[in-house]
């Protein structure tokens, strides 16, 4: 049994955006599927009904990465992509990160630490957008386009236990 | 839809272990300072420091009882913040679990080295 691992979400900054989590794999593992395209598309998707018919990796500084998602009942698509700034594998990776239809000001920028204990590892990503006003676009557009959490819900959050159900 | 600065203070006060505990805590009934610095091993004035912050965040109000001065839940202001974090986190949970069960196979079956496309 391996234990249970829970996401942590918080926003430490004004502008930044941080998750943790542990993976029971060694962090070469988890790097590679972080940056193997064949790997990423695989993990890499969102709410259920979504697949990644584009994800092209050029994994060095200066290269380009480039996703894109598409709903598999109604074909609609989203890309994003960004530049490799660093790379320090299997340990670490900054990149830009820009939606094609942005609705916020600005690049965000990526930063995945990847810390290995045990043959555990433990994985930190902050994105940090270019202001306050910014991550908060981001907020208000997923606000208003999200799954209408209830009020029921909110003991659970707060509680920070793994979510079961389904956005 | 709110200004900016109050989704930045709704955060800010959110990223505290103390203040969501006191929030889990409101969101079962209204209480005083007295009665919410109970379960911790916390002074009053460092309970009300939290409850500054809260109140600062619009997330915690006073109640009328001007003896007890109760605190209370604000939940609309509460769940515009939670909805969001709530929909982002099991996002994120929801492809970090598909990523546990690649890792597992990897570990079985390493990745044979070929075209990365």
């Amino acid at each position: 049994m391996k234990p249970a691992a829970t996401l942590k979400l918080t926003t430490p900054g004004e502008r930044d955006l941080v998750m943790t989590r542990v993976f029971d794999a060694p962090r070469k593992l988890v790097f590679d599927a972080h940056t193997k395209p064949e790997l990423v598309r695989r993990w890499l998707l969102g709410p259920a009904g979504w697949s990644m018919p584009v994800c092209e990796i050029d994994l060095r500084v200066g290269g380009k990465y480039r996703y894109v998602w598409q709903h598999d009942r109604n074909g609609t698509k989203m890309g994003m992509g960004g530049v490799y700034r660093e790379i320090k594998a299997p340990e670490r990776i900054v990149n830009t990160e820009k939606f094609d239809e942005a609705w916020y000001p600005g690049e965000a920028l990526g930063t995945l630490v990847l810390e290995e204990q045990g043959g555990q590892t433990r994985l930190t990503h902050t994105m940090r957008y270019e202001s306050a006003a910014a991550r908060d676009a981001v907020i208000k557009s997923n606000m208003e386009s999200g799954v209408a959490a209830s009020y029921d819900r909110l003991a659970e959050l707060l509680a920070a236990t793994p979510a079961t159900g389904r956005a | 839809m709110q200004a900016p600065h109050r989704l930045d203070a709704i955060f800010a006060a959110l990223s505290d272990p103390t203040r969501r505990a006191i929030l889990a805590r409101l969101a079962s009934g209204e209480a005083s300072v007295t009665e919410l610095a109970e379960p911790f091993a916390m002074s009053q004035p460092a309970i009300s420091k939290h409850l500054k912050v809260l109140e600062r965040a619009g997330l915690v109000s006073r109640g009328r009882d001007a003896q007890r001065r109760p605190r209370r839940l604000e939940p609309k202001r509460l769940g515009e913040a939670t909805k969001w974090l709530e929909r982002y986190r099991r996002l994120w949970e929801g492809n970090y679990q598909r990523l546990d069960a690649l890792l597992d196979e990897l570990k079985t079956k390493p990745l044979t080295t070929g075209d990365d496309r």
